[in-house]
């Protein structure tokens, strides 16, 4: 909202500069963020919060000024001319309205107003004008509208406008003329009828919309727009002014519903003054009447269907110290609060301090922790001293936070970067990398991102390809994340991790060549990133999905769950996105890692007798896979064989098609002596023969 | 001429050093004639061969032919060779038809270990301005990175991190948090709501959260006071992403309730951590602002940290704080007694305090990134700038 900190001036002496008064409004809540322009032609843009409509105006925050430097404030009282005619019918309301004429020196009602729904339209005042000349504005209205970014239309309009800007009340104008049946009819719209808008567009009503009508038809969207049909022309002579008090959320609702949102229901839907409906009435007329001449027909027709209910606070001066931590005075508290409009009446024999009237404009305040936070913010936060509480109790970690952060660690000593990417997949890529169901969104940011994620490998893939086509062309990325399936009417949510990489292993150097990552170099960091967790067995199978390739993928299965999935991406995907070298992929599912607790360390006496080590060369067929020949040297129980590892594979030469020739190293150890070549000469039958029974031949 | 391992008389240091150097001389010059696999072989049974190569004959004629009061020396200056000399053998090997890397990009020398007192001498100097053979090591990501920093500030002062689902319920996201149905505040969220929900009743209805503050009512369900707890996490908004929005960002969140919990400690503990984050001279502001969930509420400005607050620098206006010599950082306030309600909290005998900060902003603050899509499109090149 755009503020004329001249206009304020209209209503409070204020000395302060601009950048000093900008300084104290924001201090006290009425936040100013920027100042443009200068002398009077300055401009505030403020940012008022919800909760305070009172201060969407000129006059509320010159109420607030007012209240800061302790200023007095002038009031808003129009001076109309004596009316010209007297009144003909009275005001009309639901079976529970009452009729109010003003008590102003004007002759009572001259226009039937009813209204049949009295909780949603609790108030409406009306005034009639006669033989107005519309045109423009006076210069001092169309710029002080203009300073705020408002266009001028005609005087009668930028009335409304103006009184919305002073003192934030809205109101509208009709063209008497065209309003039919010579009454208003606060009710809610028949379904199937329409009303075109001021902006034009025609619009579907049904039962839920509150409408102003005529005797015949809708001629207002009630508190949000006016109809187009009744609007003020050049032709204007005789015109009808509203200005009602509405319902917050029916306002907001039929704003919702109709997709427009306007200032008038920006203030309508946070509450509006109730007691303001009369003078900001006369404000408009008063504005008309000075610029297009005319007389007023009548006084106001003011119906109050139903009185607003403001429950006065009890305040205790006990409970102001508890929240705040400071220990105001009594008149401190007192000065504040009289300062903002507040009533505040001493109780006596009573077990509060105050009882506090609440005034019409401040709808926000309902609770003594209300009035707390008036006592605190006009006081001024930083008057409040910075303290540390005491505290007794301990910090408790997440449960899988170290296994959180040891993976973590290890990815980072890994060399992967770490990376966030956004939570949403499309619907293709939830279908082509995840069987689960996907969780949509309602109200998406397109169509790419229309689901929320149910694998982390789309996001990853975007990445590696954004780097690709950036020319980074040895990347490693992890990123930990959820996921997300629907489960009936529920969503899980998973944990993932999930690698990215590409490019070299070993990165091009003086010293060394470079070497293109390998499956094998990717299984070895996710050997590395199991190891710290327990478990009886960790084996790998080939059964990836079908974004894997085939031959270049594994899972690992630990003590029968898949924990990771991994390998290099289908040639197919790679080239549907365009990913212009090998990426390799892996998949972490931390629900079930995490099931495995961290390994905890014992220490082993250090070896104090040397090992031995045994050469094995043997051609296997190529069906015959190490992890076969790993579990056969585990079931010779050869506990001084230490480990068993395959050194060497060789394919081509002298080596049959489909066959290849295989060099393991066996290395034995003892803890209590040196092994005896004897010993060692025993073993090594018993492996050739483990060996020679998967089908291999040893090579002499 | 062929290396042969002599026999000793001298049994010095001096004598031993000029025996050693000369063995490891012989090494490294037989080790540039293997020029095939053949040849390797022949050269590693010569050196370090079971049957007689050269380490087990200097085992025989240095070792066990040394006097007895030598033989610890003796002994030790062995075993240095021997692990030369087969690091040296094994640096000369390669596969078959390709030119030894080792040899060819290291000025030929196999003997890459510097020698101990003066053992082995061997090699020319290396070039040691060359770059080293540099294992990389991941980046943290700024954001993670920020987020952990933020979170060990109140760890420390006797914070348990909790977390919360990043999908949610109308109800924690939005209701007990004092955002009753129809609340124009509701508007200020910008949220991205999931599809069909519309049978359920309102509260049950999923969204993704827009804030962590559903972390606050979620652990107040769990304990009773005194409660402090800080939540980190990953919030969503229905933001078209640019340069200063982003649909996914992080907040971390934090409550303190307690019998004895002040706006005082609001405003001395919030101080402490922008210090704690942004260094002891930064200073903190506090004003009035409004969220539904705590009353009274406060956003909090820091002294610019680019300008000491001051509002100028380097002869200007400075950009970063709009020469206000202050920039918002985050929001607080004192928790709502309304929110008390829904986790059965009786708010005349408890108070508390709750703030959240947007990660992103404060990242952005420290690292003096300019375009916040840049945390979230994976780019190598911006990643590795905080390794």
């Amino acid at each position: 909202m755009k503020l004329s900190p001249q206009w304020l001036r209209d209503f409070v002496d204020l000395n302060a500069d601009l950048r000093q008064l900008a300084d104290d409004l924001t201090l006290a809540g009425i936040a100013v963020e920027s100042i443009s322009g200068e002398g009077s032609e300055a401009v505030f843009e403020m940012d008022i919060t919800t909760n305070r409509p009172d201060a969407m105006n000129h006059y509320g925050v010159a109420r607030e000024c007012s209240a800061i430097y302790d200023l007095p404030l002038t009031p808003i009282e129009p001076k109309l001319p004596p009316a010209a005619q007297a009144a003909s019918s009275g005001g009309q309301a639901g079976t529970t309205a009452r009729v109010v004429s003003y008590q102003g020196a004007h002759p009572p009602v001259t226009f039937p107003i009813e209204i049949t729904e009295p909780e949603l339209c609790p108030r409406f005042t009306a005034r009639v004008l006669r033989n107005v000349t519309i045109k423009a504005s006076p210069d001092k209205v169309k710029q002080r509208l203009a300073l705020l970014d408002q266009r001028p239309i005609s005087n009668a309009v930028d009335a409304t406008n103006y009184v919305l800007w002073e003192m934030g009340k809205p109101t509208h104008v009709f063209d008497l003329d065209l309003l039919e049946g010579g009454r208003i009819i606060v009710r809610r719209a028949k379904d199937g009828e329409t009303l075109k808008t001021l902006d034009g567009v025609e619009r579907k009503l049904s039962s839920e919309d509150l409408v102003v009508a005529d005797g015949k038809k809708p001629v207002g969207l009630a508190g949000v727009m006016g109809g187009f049909d009744t609007m003020i022309t050049d032709k204007t002579r005789n015109i009808l002014i509203e200005s009602a008090w509405w319902d917050p959320v029916t306002i907001r609702k039929a704003s919702r519903r109709h997709g427009l949102h306007t200032d008038a229901s920006h203030r309508f839907e946070r509450g509006a003054d109730f007691e303001s409906t009369v003078v900001s009435c006369d404000r408009v007329a008063e504005l008309i009447l000075q610029s297009g001449g005319g007389e007023l027909v009548g006084g106001a027709v003011d119906v109050i269907a139903r009185r607003l209910d403001q429950a006065p606070v009890a305040l205790h001066v006990s409970e102001v110290h508890r929240i705040l931590g400071e220990k105001l005075d009594a008149r401190e508290i007192f000065r504040i609060l009289d300062r903002l409009g507040f009533d505040v009446l001493p109780e006596r024999g009573g077990e509060a301090d105050f009882t506090i009237r609440i005034p019409s404009w401040r709808l926000d305040v309902e609770r003594e922790i209300d009035i707390i936070e008036e006592i605190a913010r006009l006081h001024g936060y930083d008057k409040f001293a910075n303290t540390l509480p005491a505290y007794a109790g301990a910090v408790v970690e997440l449960p899988d936070a170290e296994k959180d952060c040891k993976l973590r660690s290890s990815l980072l000593a890994l060399g992967y970067d770490e990376a966030v990417s956004l939570t949403f997949i499309s619907h293709h890529d939830a279908e082509r990398f995840s069987r689960v169901p996907a969780i949509e969104l309602a109200n998406p940011l397109s169509e790419e991102a229309s689901v929320m994620r149910t694998s982390m490998v789309p996001g990853m893939l975007g990445m590696m390809a954004y780097n690709l086509n950036r020319g980074s062309d040895n990347v490693r990325l992890f990123e930990t994340g959820n996921v997300f399936e629907a489960s009936g009417a529920t969503a899980n949510q998973l944990k993932r991790v999930c690698l990215g990489a590409t490019g070299s292993a070993v990165l091009p150097g003086v010293h060394q060549p470079s070497r293109p990552l390998s499956f094998f170099d990717l299984k070895g960091d996710v050997e590395a990133l199991l190891h710290p967790f327990r478990c009886k067995l960790l084996a790998y199978d080939s059964q990836t999905p079908k974004y894997y390739h085939p031959g270049r993928s594994a899972r690992a299965v630990m003590d029968g769950e898949i924990v990771v999935q991994f390998g290099q991406i289908h040639p197919d995907v790679a080239a549907a996105r365009k990913l212009r070298q090998d990426v390799f992929i892996a998949e972490f599912y931390l629900d079930l890692l995490y099931q495995h607790a961290l390994r905890e360390v014992r220490y082993e006496a250090l070896p104090r007798y040397p090992a031995v080590e045994r050469d094995f060369s043997f051609i296997f067929d190529d069906s015959v896979k190490f992890e076969q020949i790993r579990e056969a040297m585990t079931a010779l129980h050869i506990h001084e064989m230490r480990s068993f590892v395959p050194v060497e594979i060789f394919r081509g030469g002298n080596v049959p098609a489909g066959k290849y020739s295989f060099l393991l190293r066996a290395r034995f150890q003892s803890g209590e002596r040196t092994l005896r070549e004897e010993e060692v000469g025993q073993w090594c039958p018993r492996i050739i023969k483990a060996l020679e029974a998967l089908g291999g031949t040893q090579r002499m | 001429m062929a290396y042969t391992v002599p026999k000793l008389k001298d049994w010095s240091a001096k004598a031993l050093d000029k025996a050693g150097a000369k063995l490891l001389a012989a090494l490294e010059q037989e080790s540039t004639a293997v020029k095939n696999k053949a040849d390797w072989k022949t050269f590693r049974d010569r050196w370090i061969g079971r049957k007689n190569g050269v380490l087990t004959q200097i085992n025989d004629l240095w070792l066990k032919a040394a006097p007895k009061d030598a033989k610890r020396d003796v002994g030790q200056r062995v075993n240095e060779i021997k692990q030369q000399v087969t690091a040296g053998v094994e640096a000369t090997a390669f596969p078959e038809g390709q030119v030894n890397p080792r040899i060819a990009g290291e000025g030929r020398s196999v003997l890459s270990r510097p020698a101990s007192r003066g053992v082995g001498t061997v090699t020319a100097a290396l070039d040691i301005s060359l770059p080293g053979n540099r294992r990389a090591l991941g980046a943290e990501h700024p954001i993670i990175k920020t987020m952990n920093e933020i979170v060990s500030v109140f760890r420390n002062l006797g914070y348990s991190v909790e977390e919360g689902p990043e999908i949610e319920t109308d109800y924690y996201n939005f209701e007990a948090l004092n955002f009753p149905p129809n609340h124009p505040a509701r508007d200020t969220q910008d949220t991205l709501f999931i599809a069909n929900q519309e049978s359920k009743p309102l509260r049950d209805r999923l969204l993704l959260r827009t804030h962590t503050s559903p972390v606050q009512i979620r652990s107040m369900e769990k304990m009773k006071p005194p409660v402090r707890v800080v939540c980190p996490g990953k919030v969503h908004r229905n933001d078209a992403p640019d340069a200063t929005h982003s649909p996914i960002f992080h907040q971390v969140e934090g409550l303190a309730v307690d019998t004895n919990i002040t706006f005082c400690d609001l405003k001395g503990t919030l101080d402490h951590a922008m210090k704690a984050l942004f260094g002891s001279s930064v200073k903190t502001r506090f004003y009035p602002s409004y969220f539904p969930f705590t009353e009274p509420s406060a956003d909090v400005q820091i002294s610019c940290i680019f300008c000491g607050g001051t509002g100028y620098r380097d002869g200007g206006r400075c950009p970063n704080c709009k020469a206000s010599g202050w920039i918002e950082l985050l929001g607080c306030g004192m928790v709502d007694p309304n929110v008390y309600r829904f986790v059965d909290y009786d708010a005349r005998k408890v108070s508390g305090f709750a703030f959240g900060m947007g990660v992103e902003r404060i990242a952005i603050l420290k690292y003096g990134v300019d375009d916040i899509q840049l945390f979230f499109n994976g780019d190598a090149r911006f990643l590795e700038q905080f390794g």
